[in-house]
């Protein structure tokens, strides 16, 4: 007999746990609710909203039941109260990768927003400023992403004997 | 009219010397090295280095480079200090070209050089891919003592005639290496006449 | 290659500020509205922004990034009215090297040469950062030897305190006490020098590393840390004179730069900014690692939010510092400088005479490197600008999945629009100065 794992939820969203760090993992459609409900709960500080790109290592694990998409945001949030944070990570499919700003609760993730839609392409809906903030702005492509060469270029070292 | 054209394009060097003038031009080209100013143009952490070599223990001051100027019609010297970005090219390229002839580059540490540990698509791999540089200084960051060693050589080379000489041979800048003199316990005395003697050429 | 060719208009498009008869009313009191979170109704009456529909009286700047006073190359866009800050935008990414991607490319055991160079004022904390997010991977983070942990917490220590007098020196020369900046230069020389004696660099030294540290204390350490301490105390007291008690420093920077507490933390700063807006936070004291709970130090808090509770602090913050280090010296206890695990650290060059396996152990570890296992972790430090975090994915292998720094400067430059609104474009320097900004990390 097969057990069936029962995955907690935090306000609707899978919790995992990641080298004993909480994690919570809502959809595109649940994040700014579960935000909002983590500021509630003490979390008033964003630390740090960043992406990363899960093309070249699709199997990582996540609870059960939730798909993993080629993008994921990851935001780190920090509470003053309790001296604690807990971490957020959103899937978010390749082909629709739009998701929500967080602008609106805290200003000071519209830097890192700009950042991440720079290096990943993802696009923040409700963002009110959303252009290249690292590159030039008639830069072609998304440097961070992993089909992105890294641009390194041949180099000969003229000292060497051969 | 040969005589004007010669100086328009050569400065003193142009003019078909005699006694008062060779003079003349000697006197120029001394004041020159020893009072050249810097165009501020640090970027990253050699600019860090390049701030303590004016600071007191390296003192720049001593060789009649203290000032550093932020505009770039009242400096002399480019210290290009630091990683340059995609960003960053057209800036750099637009400072150069608002400096006033006689104008030199000093390309401070590794990145500037050649672009450093950073081989990748977001750093110019070498400001020599953009303005012509006369001397090079590696390290990373180049000791305060490198950076004089760097400046001392183009001081002399300024005095010298020699880097117009460069110049004019290779279409660019001077293209001097110069060695990197690790950091130690206690600042080298810098004594000038080996200073400038001990630049390679 | 003639000049006219090359010169490129440094146009950045849609990152830079536009007039206000392009982006219109609403949005501008969004702009300004956004930053204190309150209606845009409220903004309109708070922010007094002027109607100006032949913008004759207002004129929009720019300021860097080739810049003295910009702290490396910032660009800001400021629209003024006389000499009045109306709005302002900061533009980065002058200095963008792709250090993220490189981290990607690298192996654990070099990725400290890449973090060490991106807050190059305190090179240490990010090597410690990094390294502590390795660890986490690893699993070994708490099975760092006393002694390595200990003399982590001193060079992260003596990091901050010259970090903070290069703060005080460009401070002082930005607000015009020019000799300040010789001061200070002259104070770093003498902590650069100790580090130079330690790790074998005067800067971006690659000595903390993933295990331990790279070697182990030079003999006679002692007396060069006790030479500093000694040295310094009747220094800051100079400064004291110099600055603190003057009544044009005051003038300058009490009330330039004002920020409440609720907007710092809406804005994500940390450090001394948020710190003096007085809450107190600060990550050795409320979140410690290595052994910070068992000394004893005071967190400094401001109270009025402006640039000079922020000078205070980091002015303070060297004295607390040297109060950390001096009980450090007490207590260094003996041992090994790294851990003896042989998959993460190498091991003695003499071994690699004597033993095989030894030799294997140091070629894989320096030519592949050791592998991580699979997961993400987020750390958070204490560096002298405020949080610094990494946050690293592994994906089983020698190298990072995903490298991440959560760097202060990058967040505390949003807190600069907000700060100079208002105020003069004399403060403007002010401001930019008190929040100490490395552009290196704001960009990466």
């Amino acid at each position: 007999m097969s057990e069936v794992e029962q995955v907690e939820l935090l306000h609707g969203a899978p919790v995992s746990d990641s080298r004993g760090q909480r994690v919570v993992h809502p959809s595109r459609e649940q994040y700014i609710a579960v935000l909002k409900k983590l500021i509630d709960e003490g979390y008033v500080m964003c630390s740090d909203l960043t992406a990363v790109d899960y093309l070249t290592h699709p199997g990582r694990t996540l609870p059960a039941g939730l798909a993993a998409e080629r993008f994921e945001l990851v935001l780190n949030l920090t509470s003053i109260t309790t001296r604690d944070r807990i971490r957020v990570r959103v899937q978010i499919p390749e082909g629709d990768a739009v998701v929500a700003s967080a602008f609106d609760l805290w200003p000071g993730t519209e830097a890192m927003e700009r950042e991440v839609f720079d290096m990943y392409g993802i696009r923040f809906d409700g963002h009110p400023d959303l252009t290249r903030i690292l590159m030039p702005e008639d830069w072609d492509g998304h440097p961070l992403r992993k089909d992105y060469e890294i641009g390194r270029i041949p180099v000969q070292f003229k000292g060497a004997h051969s | 009219m040969s005589l004007v054209r010669n100086v328009l394009d050569d400065g003193l060097g142009g003019l078909d010397h005699n006694f008062v003038t060779g003079k003349l031009e000697d006197l120029v080209k001394w004041a020159r090295s020893r009072s050249s100013w810097g165009a501020t143009f640090g970027l990253a952490c050699c600019a860090i280095e390049m701030m303590g070599s004016g600071g007191a223990h390296y003192d720049l001051a001593r060789f009649g480079m203290e000032v550093w100027r932020a505009s770039p019609r009242q400096a002399d010297i480019m210290v290009v200090a630091g990683r340059v970005s995609q960003k960053m090219a057209p800036v750099l390229r637009q400072v150069y070209d608002q400096m006033m002839e006689p104008k030199w580059v000093i390309s401070m540490g590794v990145c500037a050089s050649s672009g450093g540990m950073f081989n990748n698509y977001a750093i110019i791999q070498g400001v020599d891919q953009i303005v012509p540089v006369d001397v090079y200084a590696p390290g990373c960051p180049p000791t305060p003592e490198t950076l004089i060693h760097a400046i001392e050589t183009l001081h002399q080379k300024i005095e010298d005639g020699e880097i117009m000489r460069r110049r004019a041979a290779s279409g660019a800048g001077a293209n001097l290496h110069i060695a990197e003199i690790p950091a130690q316990q206690s600042p080298i005395p810098v004594s000038l006449t080996a200073a400038r003697s001990g630049a390679m050429a | 290659m003639t000049a006219v060719e090359n010169v490129r208009q440094t146009n950045e498009g849609g990152q830079e500020m536009r007039s206000r008869s392009e982006i219109g009313a609403k949005e501008l009191l969004r702009e300004v509205g956004s930053v204190l979170r309150m209606s845009e109704a409220e903004a309109a009456k708070l922010g007094q922004i002027p109607v100006d529909p032949d913008e004759d009286q207002t004129m929009i700047i720019n300021m860097g990034p080739q810049h003295p006073s910009t702290h490396g190359v910032l660009r800001l866009m400021l629209e003024l009215q006389g000499e009045t800050v109306l709005r302002c935008k900061p533009i980065i990414g002058y200095l963008h090297t792709g250090m993220e991607k490189t981290g990607e490319d690298l192996t654990f055991l070099q990725g400290g040469t890449n973090v060490t160079r991106m807050d190059y004022l305190s090179p240490l904390n990010n090597e410690l950062v990094f390294s502590m997010a390795t660890e986490k991977l690893l699993g070994i983070e708490n099975d760092i030897p006393e002694r390595a942990v200990w003399m982590r917490m001193l060079l992260s220590e003596l990091n901050r305190m010259s970090s903070h007098l290069l703060f005080l020196a460009t401070n002082g020369m930005d607000i015009g006490a020019v000799s300040m900046m010789l001061y200070g230069w002259r104070e770093r020389e003498e902590v650069l020098r100790f580090f130079q004696k330690v790790t074998g660099l005067r800067m971006n030294h690659n000595f903390i590393r993933p295990g331990g540290l790279a070697a182990d204390l030079p003999p006679g350490w002692r007396d060069d840390v006790l030479a500093i301490l000694e040295m310094l105390p009747s220094r800051l007291e100079e400064y004291d004179v110099l600055m603190t008690n003057q009544p044009i420093w005051r003038e300058r920077l009490q009330g330039v730069g004002v920020i409440t507490a609720d907007e710092a933390l809406a804005l994500g700063t940390s450090g001394p900014i948020l710190r003096s807006t007085g809450v107190a936070w600060d990550l050795r004291r409320d979140q410690p690692y290595l052994r910070y709970d068992d000394v004893e130090f005071d967190v400094i808090v401001g109270s009025y939010g402006d640039a000079f509770d922020r000078y205070a602090i980091r002015l303070d913050e060297i004295r607390e510092s040297m109060k950390i280090v001096r009980q450090i010296l007490d207590r260094m206890p003996s041992g090994d400088y790294r851990i003896q695990n042989k998959k993460v650290t190498p091991p003695p060059r003499a071994r690699i005479d004597e033993s095989m396996e030894a030799l294997i152990h140091h070629f894989k570890i320096f030519t592949e490197g050791f592998r991580v296992p699979e997961g993400e972790v987020y750390v958070g430090i204490e560096s002298p600008r405020g949080e610094i975090g990494c946050y690293i994915v592994s994906d089983g292998g020698p190298k990072p999945y995903r490298i991440h720094m959560r760097a202060p400067s990058f967040v505390n430059i949003q807190a600069l629009p907000h700060m100079m609104r208002g105020g003069l474009v004399a403060d403007a320097v002010a401001v930019i100065s008190s929040v100490d900004p490395v552009l290196g990390e704001v960009d990466r």
